[in-house]
C-alpha cells in the first residue's frame, strides 16, 4: 500500500481506488474484512468522515457489504466486477492517449505493435 | 443539546471606522473538523474571540450550543480555545497548567494528557517561562486535546513546533477524534498540512466569508491551464477565472469548476496543459489578487 494521497483530487475517491487495487491484487480477498474508517483515518491521516465516504462509495457499487456490528467485507464476485471496470478505464486512460501521442509523433500502427511486443519482452 | 455547535448570523465587529468582521454568517455542525482559513488580518481571530466570549460583537447573532456564550459558564465549560500566544502565570509549571486545566474542563482525560506529555517529551516540573517556544506550544496542544471539549478551537497552535511535532499533533488529533468525536476548529496558514484532516472549510477574506464548503467538494474543483496566450484565452473565455500569470507569449490561468471529458479533449487539441490546483493554491489564488476575482462569495 502506498501512503501518498494526492491533494488535488477528492480523497474519498482515492480511498475507494486503494481498496479496489487491494481487491484486484488479492491483498483483500473476497469475504475478507476491510479496515474500519478509523483505521483508514489514522493510517492516511485523513478525516474519518472522508474515509467513510470512500468506503460507502464501494458499498453503493456492491463491491463491499456491511455486516451489522462487525464491519465491512468484500463481496463475492467483487474482483471480477472491478477487473472489468478497470479494463474499460484502461482503454480510455492508456490506449486512447497512447494513440493520440503516436499520431502526433507519426508512429504507424505496425511500429506501435512492435513497440508493445518489445515492452512485453522486458 | 441538539442542533449546531455554533451559529453565527450577520456577525459584525467594528473598531471605530474599521470593520474587522463584516456580517459573517455560518454554522458549525457538531462533531466535524473545520478549517477556518484566510490571510493574516482577515478577521479569523476576531471571530474566534467572539465565539469564545472574549470579545463582544458590535452587531449580529451568536449562539454556541444554542445559547449566548457571554458570562455563560455552562457554555464556556464546553469550549477549549488554544491561542497562538497563550499566556500563563509566570510561576506556573507544566504540571500546574495541566492541574488547572483538569479542573476547568469536565471531560479532561488525565491518562491521555500523561500519554501526550511523554509523546511531546515535556518536563513536568519545568516553569512555563523557562520552556522553549516549541515546548510552550506543545503544552497548548496537550491541553487542547486532553480537554476533549465539545468545541475545541486551535488558533495557529504551532509556533516553534518542528515538522515532527506537528505530524505528531495531527496523528494524535485524528486518532482521538475518531474515538471521541467533537467539534474542532483549526485555524492555520499551513493549509496543505491540515487540509486532509478537515471535513469542512471556511475561508475568511477581508472580514467576510469567501468560501464555506465541504473540503472534498473543494478538492478538484480548480485547475490551471497553461499554453500560448491565444489558446488559453479561447479556452477560458466561458469559464470562471481566478488567476492569470502571463509569461512572455505564454499564459497560465487558474480556473474554477470541474473539467468535463469534452473540455479535456478540447484542451488537448489546443495543445494546452492542465494541472490540478490544491486547496492551498486555490485559497492563495482566491485571497491574493482580488482584482482578478469575480463573483466572490460561494455557497
Amino acid at each position: 500500500m502506498t501512503l501518498i494521497i494526492d491533494d488535488s483530487r477528492p480523497i474519498f475517491v482515492q480511498i475507494a481506488e486503494r481498496i479496489e487495487d487491494d481487491i484486484i491484487q488479492g491483498r483483500l480477498p473476497e469475504e475478507s474484512q476491510v479496515p474500519s474508517k478509523n483505521e483508514f483515518a489514522s493510517f492516511y491521516q485523513i478525516n474519518p468522515a472522508t474515509a467513510a465516504k470512500g468506503v460507502n462509495l464501494l458499498v453503493d457499487e456492491g463491491i463491499l457489504y456491511k455486516k451489522r456490528g462487525i464491519g465491512m467485507f468484500v463481496a463475492t464476485g467483487a474482483r471480477a466486477v472491478l477487473v472489468e471496470k478497470r479494463k474499460e478505464q484502461f482503454f480510455e486512460q492508456y490506449v486512447v492517449t497512447m494513440l493520440m501521442e503516436a499520431e502526433k509523433l507519426g508512429i504507424s500502427a505496425d511500429q506501435l505493435t512492435d513497440m508493445i511486443r518489445r515492452g512485453d519482452a522486458k | 443539546m441538539t442542533g449546531n455547535a455554533v451559529e453565527v448570523k450577520q456577525l459584525t465587529k467594528s473598531y471605530g471606522k474599521v470593520t474587522a468582521v463584516n456580517e459573517v454568517s455560518f454554522t458549525l455542525e457538531p462533531d466535524k473538523i473545520y478549517g477556518l482559513l484566510g490571510r493574516n488580518g482577515a478577521g479569523k481571530t476576531t471571530i474566534m474571540h467572539m465565539i469564545t466570549a472574549q470579545l463582544f460583537a458590535t452587531s449580529g447573532e451568536l449562539k454556541v450550543f444554542g445559547e449566548e456564550p457571554y458570562e455563560n459558564s455552562r457554555v464556556l465549560s464546553q469550549i477549549c480555545f488554544i491561542k497562538e500566544s497563550q499566556k500563563y502565570p509566570d510561576n506556573y509549571s507544566v504540571q500546574d497548567v495541566l492541574e488547572l486545566s483538569s479542573s476547568l474542563f469536565p471531560n479532561w482525560d488525565r491518562a491521555f494528557a500523561n500519554e501526550l506529555l511523554k509523546d511531546f517529551q515535556l518536563p513536568l516540573k519545568r516553569k512555563m517561562k523557562k520552556l522553549s517556544r516549541g515546548m510552550h506550544s506543545s503544552v497548548g496542544i496537550i491541553v487542547g486535546l486532553a480537554s476533549r471539549a465539545p468545541l475545541t478551537i486551535f488558533d495557529e497552535p504551532y509556533l516553534g513546533l518542528d515538522a515532527v511535532a506537528r505530524a505528531l499533533f495531527y496523528d494524535r488529533l485524528i486518532e482521538d477524534y475518531s474515538e471521541n468525536p467533537r467539534t474542532i476548529v483549526l485555524s492555520t496558514h499551513l493549509i496543505d498540512e491540515v487540509s486532509r484532516l478537515l471535513e469542512h472549510v471556511i475561508v475568511i477574506d477581508g472580514g467576510k466569508v469567501l468560501i464555506n464548503e465541504d473540503a472534498e467538494e473543494l478538492r478538484g474543483t480548480a485547475y490551471s491551464v497553461a499554453g500560448t496566450a491565444t489558446a488559453v484565452e479561447s479556452f477560458i473565455a466561458d469559464k470562471k477565472v481566478i488567476s492569470r500569470e502571463p509569461f512572455g507569449a505564454l499564459l497560465t490561468a487558474g480556473v474554477t469548476g470541474r473539467l468535463s471529458e469534452a473540455e479535456r479533449k478540447k484542451a488537448d487539441a489546443l495543445g494546452l496543459q492542465i494541472a490540478a490546483i490544491s486547496l492551498q493554491q486555490l485559497i492563495v489564488q482566491l485571497t491574493s489578487k482580488k482584482t482578478d476575482v469575480k463573483g466572490g462569495t460561494r455557497s
